[in-house]
Protein backbone atom coordinates (compact mmCIF):
# COMPACT_ATOMS: atom_id res chain seq x y z
CA UNK A 1 0.00 0.00 0.00
CA UNK A 2 2.19 2.76 -0.95
CA UNK A 3 2.00 6.63 -1.92
CA UNK A 4 0.39 5.40 -5.22
CA UNK A 5 -2.76 3.69 -3.79
CA UNK A 6 -3.76 6.12 -1.21
CA UNK A 7 -3.43 8.51 -4.19
CA UNK A 8 -5.68 6.81 -6.42
CA UNK A 9 -8.24 6.34 -3.65
CA UNK A 10 -8.14 9.79 -2.89
CA UNK A 11 -9.22 9.99 -7.01
CA UNK A 12 -11.60 7.92 -6.43
CA UNK A 13 -13.54 9.45 -3.78
CA UNK A 14 -13.02 12.44 -5.06
CA UNK A 15 -14.50 11.70 -8.51
CA UNK A 16 -17.85 10.13 -6.63
CA UNK A 17 -19.61 13.70 -6.08
CA UNK A 18 -19.28 14.73 -8.89
CA UNK A 19 -21.94 11.68 -10.58
CA UNK A 20 -24.02 12.62 -7.71
CA UNK A 21 -24.12 16.04 -8.66
CA UNK A 22 -24.55 15.11 -12.29
CA UNK A 23 -27.50 13.43 -11.71
CA UNK A 24 -28.80 16.03 -8.78
CA UNK A 25 -28.34 18.23 -12.07
CA UNK A 26 -30.21 15.75 -14.63
CA UNK A 27 -33.41 15.60 -12.12
CA UNK A 28 -33.14 19.36 -11.03
CA UNK A 29 -32.25 21.50 -14.29
CA UNK A 30 -35.38 23.10 -15.95
CA UNK A 31 -34.87 22.40 -19.83
CA UNK A 32 -33.14 20.22 -22.13
CA UNK A 33 -29.58 22.62 -22.77
CA UNK A 34 -29.06 22.61 -19.28
CA UNK A 35 -29.41 19.05 -18.59
CA UNK A 36 -26.99 17.93 -21.07
CA UNK A 37 -24.62 20.46 -19.76
CA UNK A 38 -25.04 18.74 -16.25
CA UNK A 39 -24.91 14.97 -17.72
CA UNK A 40 -22.17 15.17 -20.15
CA UNK A 41 -19.70 17.29 -18.53
CA UNK A 42 -20.17 16.43 -14.40
CA UNK A 43 -19.99 12.54 -15.50
CA UNK A 44 -16.96 13.29 -17.71
CA UNK A 45 -15.17 14.77 -15.07
CA UNK A 46 -16.33 11.97 -12.58
CA UNK A 47 -15.66 9.06 -14.67
CA UNK A 48 -12.02 10.81 -15.87
CA UNK A 49 -10.90 11.11 -11.89
CA UNK A 50 -12.34 7.09 -11.45
CA UNK A 51 -10.51 6.08 -14.28
CA UNK A 52 -6.86 8.53 -12.97
CA UNK A 53 -7.41 7.01 -9.77
CA UNK A 54 -7.64 3.10 -10.88
CA UNK A 55 -4.82 3.85 -13.28
CA UNK A 56 -2.67 5.00 -10.21
CA UNK A 57 -3.35 1.74 -8.76
CA UNK A 58 -3.46 -0.68 -11.02
CA UNK A 59 0.37 -1.03 -11.80
CA UNK A 60 0.52 -2.14 -15.02
CA UNK A 61 1.02 -0.57 -17.95
CA UNK A 62 -1.62 -2.65 -20.36
CA UNK A 63 -4.55 -2.05 -17.89
CA UNK A 64 -4.25 1.69 -17.47
CA UNK A 65 -3.96 2.06 -21.09
CA UNK A 66 -6.81 0.33 -21.50
CA UNK A 67 -8.78 2.23 -19.27
CA UNK A 68 -7.34 5.48 -20.35
CA UNK A 69 -8.63 4.07 -23.84
CA UNK A 70 -12.55 3.63 -22.13
CA UNK A 71 -12.29 7.58 -20.82
CA UNK A 72 -11.47 8.77 -24.46
CA UNK A 73 -14.01 6.44 -25.84
CA UNK A 74 -16.83 7.62 -23.30
CA UNK A 75 -15.04 11.34 -24.07
CA UNK A 76 -15.70 11.63 -27.44
CA UNK A 77 -19.24 9.46 -27.39
CA UNK A 78 -20.88 11.89 -24.67
CA UNK A 79 -19.70 14.92 -26.52
CA UNK A 80 -20.52 13.98 -30.21
CA UNK A 81 -24.35 12.71 -28.51
CA UNK A 82 -24.57 16.04 -26.52
CA UNK A 83 -24.03 17.76 -29.52
CA UNK A 84 -26.76 15.53 -31.61
CA UNK A 85 -29.05 16.36 -29.30
CA UNK A 86 -28.87 20.04 -28.52
CA UNK A 87 -28.64 20.15 -32.60
CA UNK A 88 -31.56 18.58 -33.01
CA UNK A 89 -33.80 20.17 -29.97
CA UNK A 90 -32.64 23.93 -31.51
CA UNK A 91 -34.02 22.71 -35.05
CA UNK A 92 -37.38 21.57 -33.57
CA UNK A 93 -37.70 24.89 -31.94
CA UNK A 94 -37.58 23.82 -28.65
CA UNK A 95 -36.29 27.04 -26.86
CA UNK A 96 -33.79 27.60 -24.20
CA UNK A 97 -34.87 28.81 -20.47
CA UNK A 98 -34.72 32.00 -19.48
CA UNK A 99 -34.92 33.43 -16.04
CA UNK A 100 -38.04 35.61 -16.72
CA UNK B 1 -13.49 -1.09 -1.03
CA UNK B 2 -13.84 -0.87 -3.96
CA UNK B 3 -17.30 -2.16 -3.61
CA UNK B 4 -18.30 0.17 -1.44
CA UNK B 5 -17.87 2.50 -3.84
CA UNK B 6 -19.92 1.39 -5.89
CA UNK B 7 -23.12 1.11 -3.72
CA UNK B 8 -22.53 5.36 -3.61
CA UNK B 9 -22.93 4.81 -7.56
CA UNK B 10 -26.05 3.61 -7.42
CA UNK B 11 -27.95 6.59 -6.53
CA UNK B 12 -26.64 8.22 -9.15
CA UNK B 13 -28.46 5.75 -11.85
CA UNK B 14 -31.72 5.85 -9.74
CA UNK B 15 -32.12 9.00 -10.00
CA UNK B 16 -31.91 8.80 -13.93
CA UNK B 17 -35.83 6.74 -13.51
CA UNK B 18 -37.21 10.11 -12.12
CA UNK B 19 -35.94 11.99 -15.83
CA UNK B 20 -37.70 8.92 -17.05
CA UNK B 21 -40.87 9.13 -15.92
CA UNK B 22 -41.24 12.91 -15.84
CA UNK B 23 -38.92 14.12 -19.10
CA UNK B 24 -40.99 16.11 -21.21
CA UNK B 25 -39.35 15.23 -24.49
CA UNK B 26 -38.19 11.94 -25.57
CA UNK B 27 -34.33 13.26 -25.81
CA UNK B 28 -34.85 13.79 -21.67
CA UNK B 29 -35.38 10.46 -21.69
CA UNK B 30 -32.74 9.41 -23.89
CA UNK B 31 -30.44 11.30 -21.99
CA UNK B 32 -31.02 8.79 -19.22
CA UNK B 33 -29.69 6.22 -21.32
CA UNK B 34 -26.23 8.25 -21.50
CA UNK B 35 -26.58 8.43 -17.51
CA UNK B 36 -26.49 4.78 -17.38
CA UNK B 37 -23.71 4.64 -19.70
CA UNK B 38 -21.88 6.71 -17.79
CA UNK B 39 -22.20 5.45 -14.46
CA UNK B 40 -22.47 1.62 -15.70
CA UNK B 41 -18.74 2.13 -17.42
CA UNK B 42 -17.76 3.73 -14.01
CA UNK B 43 -19.44 0.71 -11.72
CA UNK B 44 -17.82 -1.56 -14.36
CA UNK B 45 -14.32 -0.37 -14.15
CA UNK B 46 -14.64 0.16 -9.76
CA UNK B 47 -15.92 -3.51 -9.78
CA UNK B 48 -12.88 -4.75 -11.71
CA UNK B 49 -10.51 -3.59 -9.81
CA UNK B 50 -12.45 -4.76 -6.64
CA UNK B 51 -12.98 -8.10 -7.97
CA UNK B 52 -9.74 -8.77 -9.32
CA UNK B 53 -11.72 -9.60 -13.04
CA UNK B 54 -9.80 -8.02 -15.68
CA UNK B 55 -12.58 -9.14 -18.11
CA UNK B 56 -15.37 -6.65 -16.84
CA UNK B 57 -13.12 -3.67 -18.88
CA UNK B 58 -14.23 -5.06 -21.91
CA UNK B 59 -17.47 -5.27 -20.79
CA UNK B 60 -16.77 -1.60 -19.97
CA UNK B 61 -15.63 -1.03 -22.97
CA UNK B 62 -18.64 -2.43 -25.55
CA UNK B 63 -20.34 -1.17 -23.00
CA UNK B 64 -19.59 2.72 -23.73
CA UNK B 65 -20.27 1.85 -27.42
CA UNK B 66 -23.07 0.41 -27.14
CA UNK B 67 -24.70 3.55 -24.82
CA UNK B 68 -23.20 6.30 -27.87
CA UNK B 69 -24.41 4.17 -30.46
CA UNK B 70 -27.96 4.25 -28.56
CA UNK B 71 -28.19 8.07 -28.39
CA UNK B 72 -26.87 8.65 -31.82
CA UNK B 73 -29.14 5.75 -33.43
CA UNK B 74 -32.01 7.74 -31.38
CA UNK B 75 -31.20 11.33 -32.49
CA UNK B 76 -30.71 10.39 -36.16
CA UNK B 77 -33.68 8.09 -36.88
CA UNK B 78 -36.46 9.41 -34.37
CA UNK B 79 -35.72 12.96 -33.19
CA UNK B 80 -33.71 14.37 -36.28
CA UNK B 81 -34.80 18.64 -36.83
CA UNK B 82 -38.22 19.20 -37.77
CA UNK B 83 -38.18 19.09 -41.97
CA UNK B 84 -35.66 19.86 -45.01
CA UNK B 85 -35.87 23.85 -44.34
CA UNK B 86 -34.51 23.98 -41.19
CA UNK B 87 -32.08 21.23 -42.05
CA UNK B 88 -30.47 23.58 -44.13
CA UNK B 89 -30.72 26.89 -43.29
CA UNK B 90 -27.19 28.14 -41.69
CA UNK B 91 -26.40 29.13 -38.16
CA UNK B 92 -27.20 32.38 -38.24
CA UNK B 93 -30.76 32.00 -39.63
CA UNK B 94 -32.27 29.77 -37.29
CA UNK B 95 -34.86 30.71 -35.04
CA UNK B 96 -34.11 30.38 -31.23
CA UNK B 97 -37.88 31.64 -30.06
CA UNK B 98 -36.29 35.00 -28.42
CA UNK B 99 -37.57 38.26 -29.07
CA UNK B 100 -35.29 40.58 -31.65
CA UNK B 101 -33.75 43.73 -30.13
Amino acid sequence: MGILYHSGTVLIILGLPFFLSGTVGLIRFPDIYTRLHALTKADNVGLGCIVWGLALQSGSWAVTARLLLIWLLVLIASSASCHLIARSAIQKNIQPWTRS
Amino acid sequence: MHTIFTLILFPAIAGGMFRILKGPTAADRMMTAQLFGTCGVAILLLLSSGMGNPVLLDIALVFSLLAALATMTFVRRTWHGSGKKNRNSSPGTRDYGNPVP
